[in-house]
């Protein structure tokens, strides 16, 4: 019988979480429109609804509408699932990450985590490797060298920076000494959050996650200006719109890490246990308000300024990371 | 413990659904007005020259055989990094050894000018 | 989900299908990055299969290493000669190493029919059951392990390491 409701649980979990995110990925893209347009002293989308808030209802509902073309010499099977890797992979990074604390409900605890995994971030730096497969078929299929381009730097760039990512976040693995998610929350309770004692670590993780998500001014795989678009350039219809969306999904995951891992997830002051999530969502709202604005902010950088920066840079400061850390924590 | 991966696949069967219901539905729902002009690849209004599937620069494939080596350390690492505290001073002279012989040959590779994107 | 209640057997059956269909479908396309594509959901399926053997660790670093890593690397290779549809050969030419190799695939088959065939040998639990695994976390199990007792297997493996990185860059890389 437990085992009935252990099913029912995770099967409500994971339909909530998905329809959660879906509204927030949605509203996300009005969000950038919004700010960015604010920030270029312009409206933005204002035209459907008020402030034009049904605006992502309008899009959801013109890319079912829309022609699919599909290129005559491109590599169809691929070319049709490359899309659905993209999404698929991002959906599942929310898998591990903990919303929230342990709440009550109909009698039963409930963790607001979906899987409360023993290798929670590897599971996701794992998962985060196999979406990239999404973008380089995507590029390569559907036959156009602008395509092909822009997923062979989308490639490079994700892999430079991934190791980048991994040596990080090793400061707080090595205070935390777990790879739980949920256990690294708790080791933050008290105000001890992970940025207070691993500054660097979370400037070099939010840059790392940067280039791993293809933003501004990492940007270059899809390079506008030279690239028309970069991988995605031949999908049309909803092919796009979930390249589109699995794009937002992971920079709302990767927020989710930075706030789990440095932020001191869903710990914070005057809320009691039970609606300690909304600590969650604030902060996380707060690092994707940040990837908005900088994108606002900064110009792209050069192709190889993006490989200096990952390999020059970010990987050997990353590993004094690890060094100082390592020193203080014997020494002390 | 292995009950604890069931949510994990019930996530994903739910996206890989979602996925293909929305490929599905906007391939049905959306008009077909195919034409040779139209299944051309993109180039800005360009006819298409030469195959699109030429050779890569070479050096895309040496940052991903250096990422390979360098993923395999820090793979090494993570185990590193969560029994540090009990390790103590011999982690990390062990593992500090270890990223050494690492770091001369990333500096090999430094002066080789194989990170130079040229 | 314990070793042999039946959803564990159905998760395993179906798992080690998929593998299996993935291992031949890999070496029957003509499309190499086809072929790539069915090679990383056969590591998937092993990594699965790790999983069910109770070593996530194991099964993750599967994922990572092979599916993501290494995976990304053939794919590389394969953009970076350019390897087209295979040409179809109607003609099979016989020569002595096709024939050794036949006969070595099935000597190799035979002995993996007898071996599986045979009673299977419980062997002896060694000492990290599953329970004191997932006692002391399986990370640290790992950790505490590699990092004392096969310490010098551990720092062999970054000379290893060297030499990859060493011989990548001589491959690669033009002289100046």
């Amino acid at each position: 019988m437990e085992l009935v409701y252990f099913l029912i649980e995770a099967a409500v979990k994971v339909v909530a979480v998905f329809s959660v995110l879906m509204l927030v990925v949605a509203y996300l893209t009005l969000a950038e429109r919004k700010i960015l347009g604010h920030i270029q002293v312009r409206y933005g989308p204002n035209r459907v609804g008020p402030f034009g808030l049904f605006q992502p209802i309008a899009d959801g509902i013109k890319v079912f509408f829309k022609e699919e073309v599909i290129p005559a010499k491109a590599d169809k099977p691929l070319f049709v699932i490359a899309p659905m890797i993209s999404i698929v992979a991002a959906l599942s990074l929310f898998a591990v990450i903990p919303f929230g604390d342990k709440i009550e409900i109909f009698g039963r605890t409930v963790t607001l985590t979906i899987a409360d995994l023993d290798i929670g971030l590897l599971y996701i730096f794992g998962i985060a490797s196999l979406g990239e497969y999404g973008i380089v078929l995507g590029g390569w299929s559907g036959y156009n060298k602008y395509g092909l381009i822009g997923a062979l730097r989308a490639a490079a760039q994700m892999i430079s920076y991934e190791v980048a990512l991994g040596l990080s976040v090793m400061g707080v693995l090595m205070i935390s000494g777990t790879l739980n998610l949920v256990e690294i929350v708790h080791k933050q309770a008290g105000g001890h959050w992970n940025v207070l004692y691993q500054p660097f670590a979370f400037i070099f993780y939010l840059v790392c996650a940067l280039a791993e998500i293809n933003r501004t001014p990492f940007d270059m795989p899809e390079a506008d200006a030279e690239l028309a678009c970069g991988f995605n350039i031949e999908y049309s219809s909803m092919k796009f719109a979930l390249f589109f969306m699995g794009e937002y999904a992971h920079l709302i995951a990767v927020c989710a890490i930075a706030t789990t891992l440095f932020l001191g997830g869903w710990h914070g002051p005057f809320l009691p246990p039970s609606l300690s999530w909304i600590w969650f969502v604030v902060k996380t709202g707060i690092l994707v308000y940040f990837c908005i604005w900088e994108r606002g902010t900064f110009p792209r950088l050069r192709y190889d300024q993006i490989m200096k920066l990952g390999w020059k840079v970010l990987l050997p400061l990353a590993l004094a990371n690890i060094f100082f850390t390592g020193l203080i924590m014997v020494l002390v | 413990m292995l009950i604890k991966y069931v949510p994990v696949l019930f996530l994903l069967v739910f996206a890989i659904f979602f996925a293909v219901f929305a490929v599905f539905f906007s391939h049905i729902l959306g008009p077909k007005r195919v034409n040779p002009v139209k299944a051309a690849p993109y180039e800005c209004g360009m006819i298409t020259l030469g195959p699109t599937h030429q050779t890569i620069p070479i050096k895309y494939y040496i940052i991903a055989m250096l990422f390979l080596i360098f993923d395999l350390e820090v793979i090494f690492l993570y185990p590193w990094a969560v029994v540090f505290r009990k390790l103590g001073l011999f982690g990390f002279v062990e593992m500090m050894i270890f990223i050494f012989v690492l770091l001369v040959g990333f500096i090999y590779v430094w002066k080789k000018g194989a990170l130079e994107w040229e | 989900m314990i070793p042999g209640t039946l959803f564990y057997w159905i998760a395993f059956i179906f798992t080690a299908l998929t593998a299996i269909f993935a291992a031949v479908m890999v070496i029957t396309r003509r499309n190499p990055i086809h072929s790539a594509m069915f090679l990383i959901l056969n590591f998937l399926c092993i990594a699965v299969l790790y999983l069910l053997l109770n070593s996530q660790f194991i099964a993750i670093i599967q994922v990572m290493v092979y599916a993501g890593a290494i995976m990304m690397l053939v794919i590389f290779v394969i953009m970076l000669l350019s390897v087209e549809e295979e040409k179809r050969t109607y003609k099979i030419r016989l020569s002595p190493a096709k024939v050794i190799g036949v006969l070595l695939v099935v000597i190799l088959f035979a002995q993996l029919i007898y071996g599986v065939a045979q009673k299977v040998v419980p062997g002896e639990w060694g000492e990290f059951t599953p329970e004191r695994i997932a006692q002391i976390g399986e990370i640290k199990a790992v950790g505490g392990l590699l990092f004392t007792r096969y310490l010098f297997p551990f720092e062999v493996a970054s000379i290893l390491l060297l030499v990859g990185i060493i011989g990548a860059v001589i491959l690669s890389k033009k002289e100046r």
